[in-house]
């Protein structure tokens, strides 16, 4: 009270600088955290941090289209494999580098997205995520069956790719870096007119089309974007593991993206980002705890573990649903003193 | 003549595969008529009623004549318990919600028959006779063909029973008009739970049929897929629709997966699906009660 007279100005002012201060100190720790990490000499631990920034960059995609646009898909996976082999084909047969390889790669994947969204000119709701569905099993039949451009069930082996001259702490920074600005990017895009649009759709498509936005357009353009960050995913990922294959673009890996937005938090991108980063981790922290419990009861729990990760994953899903529908996002909010965020638990159509 | 003979036989032996799929995409239209819910988990639940008969006849050795009520009954209760205790409190909440909670239990069920059942196929005890059926001279495998007239049987006395009983006029009321309804005296949740175990008992009976045909795996409820292939052929909310479109998508995989390899037999249904899904979004028999933009 009596700082605020002093100072002259309103306290709330002072909690919302000091607020937006913290929060810039908290994002210099992150990077600094992110920017030091490979100094652990780990390659393991390398090797998930390069797969959960891989991840971010796919269910930010995902959380663009269903959680802020309000489209239920069920077929991201598959834009994920439509830019994973445009990628792949154009380093094998072009030699084209990277960066380019990343670009055509998302777009080739937002024309496909388009294309499957074409139901969306008229259906909606739970008839819109069969359409998806649709896709997912279209693209990955393609990608079986067209053995001549994607080498079949074996897939494509491709050369590495050494980027800063670093080996696998390059192409670490590289993805961390791309992720940082497709997320960046996405964070912008809901203070434009087009993000905004896209949340109008979601709320009451109605009233949006009185305010002169364009649905059509405007699902289509959502639908389309959430490919293309998918497309992004799938090219750093065939770079990363070098080799594409249909089986890493199964209904199963949709399922999972959806999985990780609504346990990381719907139309949140931190929540897209605490959501990749559980998912892709939890069932490697649940292998070494069978494997400690293993060594340390003498039996083999080897044979379990694949079906307890398939319970776990279930569980998890369910029971955020039930009891923390706004996602780790809700627990974060919490933390920090913040009650209801709207518009978290919006409809989807 | 030769190849023709071939083709009546594929032909009869994808019709008769048909009727499992009939069988449990009613199971799948009357939970979505009554409450919304698309039941992603319904292949697990065919799974669950399998081994459910496995476990009370080969593990606690009771004759098949007490195991398959024990499975339908139990397919029925945990149908009414996933109701209860995971859908109603989400009801009138997003589509989103609704769909991932069924992927989710899906995962659940799964996991947990592989921890208590393994993984690996088992065989369970036939119910269903082996002698083969000749129609003319076309020979149809036993279990298919008998597993076919059961599931035609129990479909057509179901859509019986929902159409013109009492309680299935109830459950029709509840559909199509939930207010009005309960204003003229239904018990809603009564008529919620009775569709999930209904549609319980159905998707057992349709997974002890697939099962005893291919053998039980946890893996068994991908079949799901095709169900909801059916499901959006036939319309949504057509259950005559269902019977039609069943038949023709399992005689469609059965012509595909002959003669062009089993990768198409998923790959082809779906393209129908997308195509119905442009041009005709209600599906083929379906209400016109499509939500469209």
């Amino acid at each position: 009270m009596t700082n605020a007279v002093q100072t002259g100005r309103p306290t709330l002012l002072r909690t919302k600088r000091q607020g937006s201060l913290a929060a810039a100190a908290g994002w210099v720790v992150v990077a600094v955290l992110v920017i030091a990490f490979p100094a652990l000499h780990n390659v393991y631990f390398l090797y998930l941090a390069t797969l959960v920034a891989i991840n971010v960059i796919g269910a930010t995609g995902l959380n663009l289209t269903v959680g802020y646009a309000g489209i239920l898909s069920i077929g991201h996976s598959a834009f994920m494999g439509v830019g994973a082999y445009v990628g792949a084909l154009m380093m094998l047969y072009l030699g084209t580098p990277l960066l380019l390889n990343i670009v055509v790669g998302a777009l080739a994947a937002f024309l496909v997205g388009l294309v499957f969204a074409i139901p969306a000119l008229r259906i909606k709701g739970v008839f819109l995520a069969v359409a998806t569905l649709a896709a997912q099993f279209m693209l990955y039949f393609i990608f079986r069956q067209w053995g001549a451009v994607t080498g079949g069930d074996r897939g494509l082996t491709l050369p590495v790719t050494n980027i800063f001259g670093l080996g696998d702490v390059g192409f670490y920074y590289f993805t961390v870096l791309v992720a940082a600005l497709l997320c960046l990017f996405c964070r912008n895009l809901f203070r434009t007119r087009v993000g905004r649009a896209f949340i109008a759709v979601r709320e009451r498509d109605y009233a949006a089309t009185v305010l002169g936005i364009d649905v059509v357009r405007t699902k289509l353009l959502a639908f389309g974007l959430g490919a293309a960050y998918a497309g992004v995913a799938g090219v750093l990922n065939s770079m990363y593991l070098r080799v594409v294959n249909p089986e890493q673009f199964t209904l199963t890996v949709s399922i999972f993206f959806l999985a990780a937005i609504i346990v990381g938090g719907r139309a949140s991108i931190l929540g897209s980002i605490l959501g990749a980063a559980f998912m892709t981790l939890m069932p490697e922290a649940l292998r070494l705890l069978l494997d400690a419990g293993g060594a340390a009861t003498g039996r083999d729990l080897i044979a379990v573990t694949s079906p307890l990760r398939e319970l776990v994953f279930g569980v998890m899903i369910v029971a955020f649903l039930m009891f923390e529908p706004r996602g780790l996002m809700g627990f974060y909010e919490r933390l920090r003193g913040r009650a209801e965020v709207l518009g978290a638990e919006a409809e989807v159509h | 003549m030769d190849v023709l003979s071939q083709f009546v036989e594929y032909s009869v032996i994808g019709i008769a595969s048909g009727g499992i799929y009939i069988l449990a995409a009613l199971g799948f239209v009357v939970v979505y008529k009554a409450s919304n819910v698309f039941n992603f988990a319904l292949g697990e639940m065919m799974m669950m009623g399998a081994y459910f008969f496995f476990g009370v006849v080969v593990q606690l050795h009771f004759g098949t004549l007490v195991g398959l009520p024990i499975a339908l009954i139990g397919s029925a209760v945990l149908a009414m318990l996933i109701e209860r205790f995971l859908l109603r409190p989400m009801l009138g909440r997003p589509v989103i919600v609704l769909v991932m909670i069924t992927f989710g239990l899906g995962s659940i069920l799964r996991g947990l028959a592989a921890i208590v059942w393994t993984s690996d196929v088992l065989t369970i005890p036939d119910f269903l006779p082996r002698q083969p059926l000749f129609i003319g001279s076309i020979l149809v495998p036993g279990k298919l063909a008998w597993g076919f007239i059961v599931a035609m049987v129990i479909s057509l006395s179901f859509i019986a029973y929902y159409r013109f009983s009492r309680a299935g006029i109830a459950l029709r009321a509840t559909s199509s008009d939930l207010t009005t309804a309960e204003g003229l005296g239904i018990d809603a949740r009564r008529a919620f739970a009775q569709t999930w175990a209904i549609s319980g008992a159905l998707s057992a009976t349709a997974g002890l049929i697939l099962a005893s045909i291919n053998g039980l795996t946890p893996q068994l409820g991908g079949v799901v897929i095709d169900i909801i292939a059916v499901v959006f052929l036939g319309g949504i909310s057509s259950v005559g629709g269902v019977v039609i479109a069943g038949l023709f998508i399992g005689w469609l995989e059965t012509i595909l997966g002959a003669y062009l390899g089993a990768n198409w037999q998923s790959f082809l249904p779906f393209l129908v699906v997308l195509l119905v899904m442009m041009f005709r979004p209600r599906g083929l028999f379906g209400e016109k009660r499509i939500e469209r933009i």
